[in-house]
């Protein structure tokens, strides 16, 4: 157990330097009146700078990165994130740079944001880009919100949206925060979307739009798109691309070619910028060009071309839907996108693609004969399997991803798609070499053994870890969400040294 | 490894995408470039832009330019934690949990507020979360918003919440930086599901927040402040002056600038609002040993468990600037935060002072401000930006990009970095241009010209 840096904090204690007042001093009461200010300071550590560093350097080393092995997650592509990206936006050129200043002295930055919308409706196959949303579920909801805003000014009023039952819970949840209802579609034997039970839900003048992952959380690529794509537009609605798992699919096929109107990209995932632990990523989106008048504004309009070409924000776009960020998108996360596509290219990028696709049908080939595999096809950049069969010896998926902890393995996503029983949805990526896909094979060799003679090394594992297997439910029942502090329940100013221990 | 899959080439793994649809050229994208090339094409790219932060800049209006000290970087560059995943499997991610949990405690303690997720998008999109839970709660639709918080903060709100057709009502400003209380009485009914106010305003004054709090509640509405985390050194926490929910952006501590993004909103809550939060959080438990540990908790909130009546879609958040900004918080400390909001306050005083000995200069924002405040000129404010633009000033911001008859109004914000003799030069440099504009915007062309 590592202490809090608020039990570690002594009063006292100080890491900060600060400029000396260079200007008159004046009495603070003349600047901001007493009944303006904090009566008792924020209970904020007191630490020294060795302190504070050993601290945090202390917690990295409980967390586990790309950087130290294979993230197998399926959907979420934990890709090697290469350095050179990291080191090139750092540039003071463009972390330095302050939103509001003049368009003249900001045009590099102009420049990249406009050609990364280009490479990406390239790659989308579509027309207009727009770099604001933050991630993934937020171009979601600026997709379903251009959605709407172009059935509006058809004078159309569609109340339903349908997404297929494999989607990422992301999808329901934007289609509520747009204001539409979820209409949902079953999926077929062979894992795709069931086209008869779609034809049946597609009601002329009710559906605004389809939500489709393709490849889909199955790791399959629907082979009726093109069907699919038509059925929706002949019901009058739009088909969104959630490009989660775009990584399969880079210059091999473009969904704007399979009949996509909107696309998100998760530059996070496809483009290798870095998780962040959770973020920052981000999320833009490709549209067709019949909805190009609705994109947030600013929109970054380009005048001339080439080197002498002059670029400016355009807020003046009547039929917008607004404006989906405070700024213009999480600008630092798309200078490593466009750096990583510069770098690699549109053979590069079909690599990627190869290399994910084929690392994934070797691991799937690897544990076929030790897991289930519910839907025996070619797998595109992921597949699913079942944990079921190691029911029998009262071992959960859930275990067996614990065990894995121990194999030095990041387990893979579990439990989704809900479709499948016991699911684990394994995503090795473009980036990981054959001996680590070996590895990873043998891991579930020795842990699905280890099921059948031992149950109990599954059941109570991890052992190996900073901690052993932590107590979900009852953080659940008995939150305790932020440090408690010894005078919490007096209310006193007291220093810190009566932290709770 | 084509032999174990079973296939002879790397198309055959391609088969069921159908004919019709599979690119059969390359994508029409620039040549790639080797790790050398790359690091030139992306400096020179960069050296076409001029950084706020190697001139002398009174830009704020949500971002603002204070010192961001080297244990942030060293900490944040750490590997284990930026190419890390959401911390799914909490036995092998304790070090951001942990994180993520300390972050959560420095919100509820700059806040005086209960409760904290693990941090959202930005601002604005802050600000949208905290309508749909006052609308979830209420089950009102109305949002009185005051005309002085950040406008793009309100266009956001209004965006995002277009679908499910909250009604977002602007009460105006009273022309002095403040909100209009008596517009704000008049405008609050029992269909309020909220007001929002911010503090200081957009316009740097300090608003009378019991006031409002109480008009607010006495409708039965909640009470959203969007606040800027780093006043809080300094300035009464929304807790202690009745706020439910308190929103903003989380930038001013430790992050960088980067031209609006990535930065981090926050939000944090009473504690009876707990189960109607967006977003991760992080709960303290025990492992099977009864050692402490910490999860992601009370997820049957959010979209993987509860897919459309979750209380919001987000699946992330921006953990990695929420750990620059502890750092950045741990790094000032119980004593660094207020002395910081101190020398701010006494920085742009004198900088509004000097300012207003300038003739034709007049306050705009009226009473205390703190670190941002803004004047009217003379000329379009928009003139003299780009006039002093050109001497290496970045003098501050048009207030007239949202408001067209305050296009006189400029927007300044005074972080630590600004010294004495900064502000003298770029006060005697205003009044240079302010005494004669057209001679001084001759001169400035001839300085590009040369």
């Amino acid at each position: 157990m590592t202490e809090t840096i608020f039990e570690l904090s002594q009063a006292g204690r100080r890491a900060f330097s600060l400029p000396a007042l260079d200007v008159p001093v004046r009495p603070l009461d003349e600047l901001v009146p007493p009944e303006q200010r904090r009566q008792r300071p924020a209970r904020l550590p007191e630490v020294s700078e060795v302190e504070l560093v050993r601290h945090f350097t202390t917690l990295s080393r409980k967390d586990y990165g790309v950087d130290q092995g294979a993230y197998p997650l399926g959907s979420c592509t934990m890709k090697y994130n290469p350095k050179v990206n990291e080191r090139v936006a750092a540039l003071e050129g463009w972390r330095g740079l302050h939103p509001y200043e003049p368009e003249e002295l900001v045009q590099g930055a102009l420049r990249l944001l406009d050609e990364l919308g280009r490479y990406l409706a390239e790659i989308a196959g579509l027309q207009r880009t727009t770099l604001q949303p933050a991630a993934g579920a937020h171009g979601e909801l600026t997709g379903l919100l251009l959605t709407r805003a172009y059935h509006e000014a058809a004078g159309n009023r569609p109340t339903k949206v349908i997404i297929p039952d494999t989607a990422h819970g992301t999808n329901p949840a934007s289609v509520t925060m747009a204001g539409y209802e979820v209409l949902a579609v079953q999926s077929d034997a062979r894992g795709g979307i069931d086209v008869a039970d779609l034809r049946a839900k597609a009601v002329p003048g009710e559906i605004a739009c389809l939500m489709v992952t393709n490849p889909n959380t199955l790791g399959l690529f629907d082979e009726h798109i093109v069907e699919i794509a038509q059925v929706i537009h002949e019901a009058g609605g739009l088909v969104y691309y959630d490009g989660a798992n775009a990584n399969a699919v880079l210059g091999r096929s473009r969904p704007g070619d399979m009949g996509f109107d909107i696309v998100h990209f998760n530059t996070h995932k496809t483009f290798s910028t870095p998780h962040g632990g959770g973020g920052p990523g981000a999320g833009p989106i490709v549209v067709r060009d019949i909805l190009e008048p609705f994109l947030p504004v600013p929109v970054i309009a380009r005048e001339g071309e080439g080197a002498t070409a002059r670029y400016r924000l355009d807020y003046d776009r009547p039929l917008s839907i607004g404006k989906m960020r405070t700024f213009y998108g999480n600008f630092g996360v798309l200078v490593r996108a466009y750096a990583y596509i510069r770098g690699l290219g549109a053979q590069g990028l079909k690599r990627v693609s190869d290399a994910a696709v084929l690392n994934a049908n070797y691991v799937m080939a690897g544990i076929r004969d030790v897991l289930e595999i519910p839907y025996e096809r070619t797998c595109m950049h992921e597949f699913v399997a079942s944990g079921a069969p190691l029911k029998e010896y009262g071992v959960r998926t859930l275990d067996l991803a614990k065990r894995l902890l121990d194999k030095g393995v990041h387990p893979p996503t579990i439990y989704f798609p809900l479709i499948v029983r016991e699911a684990l949805m394994i995503e090795p990526t473009d980036t990981e070499p054959k001996p680590t896909l070996d590895n990873l094979i043998a891991a579930f060799h020795e842990v699905v053994e280890e099921a059948k003679r031992d149950p109990q090394l599954l059941t109570e594992a991890p052992f190996t870890m900073p901690v052993r297997r932590l107590d979900e439910v009852r953080a659940a029942r008995q939150p305790v969400l932020r440090q408690r502090f010894s005078d919490d329940e007096d209310g006193a100013a007291s220093g810190q040294d009566g932290h709770r221990r | 490894m084509l032999a174990a899959v079973g296939v002879e080439s790397i198309d055959d793994l391609f088969v069921d995408i159908p004919e019709g649809v599979r690119l059969r050229t390359d994508l029409s994208l620039p040549a790639p470039l080797a790790e050398g090339e790359l690091t030139a094409e992306m400096q020179r790219l960069a050296g076409m832009n001029r950084p706020a932060t190697q001139a002398v800049s009174f830009l704020g209006g949500g971002v603002y330019d204070h010192y961001v000290p080297a244990v942030v970087d060293a900490l944040t560059g750490r590997s284990e934690f930026y190419t890390a995943y959401t911390p799914y499997q909490p036995e092998r991610s304790q070090g951001m949990l942990q994180a993520i949990f300390e972050f959560q405690t420095m919100i509820c303690e700059l806040t005086g507020l209960d409760v904290s997720n693990a941090s959202l998008y930005d601002g604005g999109s802050a600000l949208a979360e905290a309508a749909f839970l006052a609308h979830a709660e209420t089950r009102r639709q109305r949002i009185l918003v005051s005309g002085v918080v950040h406008p793009e903060y309100r266009r956001v709100l209004a965006t995002e919440t277009h679908g499910v057709g909250l009604e977002i009502v602007e009460v105006q400003g009273d022309g002095g930086g403040l909100t209009d209380l008596a517009a704000l009485r008049a405008a609050i009914d029992g269909q309020t599901a909220a007001v929002a106010l911010q503090q200081p305003t957009f316009l740097g004054g300090l608003e009378d927040m019991e006031t409002a709090v109480q008009l607010a509640h006495a409708a039965g509405a909640l009470f959203i402040a969007v606040v800027d985390p780093l006043s809080l050194g300094l300035l009464k926490p929304p807790g202690e002056y009745g706020a439910d929910v308190a929103v903003g952006d989380g930038q001013p501590l430790g992050n960088y600038l980067n031209f609006g993004g990535p930065h981090f909103g926050f939000m944090a809550v009473r504690e009876k609002l707990l189960r109607r939060l967006p977003g991760r959080i992080v709960g303290e438990t025990v492992d099977s040993q009864g050692t402490r540990g910490f999860v992601l908790t009370l997820q049957t909130r959010e979209q993987h468990i509860r897919r459309e009546r979750a209380t919001s879609n987000i699946c992330s958040n921006q953990a990695l600037n929420a750990l620059a900004a502890l750092v950045y918080a741990s790094w000032l400390g119980k004593e660094g935060l207020p002395a910081l909001g101190e020398l701010c306050a006494q920085k742009a005083a004198y900088l509004r002072q000097q300012l207003l000995t300038v003739p034709g200069v007049r306050a705009l924002t009226q009473g205390p401000v703190w670190r941002e405040f803004a004047v009217r000129l003379p000329l379009p404010a928009e003139r003299v930006v780009h006039a002093l633009a050109v001497r290496g000033y970045l003098a501050g911001i048009d207030v007239g990009r949202w408001w067209p008859d305050l296009s006189d109004v400029l927007l300044l914000a005074v972080t630590e970095k600004r010294t004495r003799a900064e502000m003298d030069a770029f006060v005697e440099e205003l009044r240079r241009l302010l005494d004669d504009p057209a001679a001084y915007e001759a001169r400035a062309t001839e300085a590009r010209h040369d």
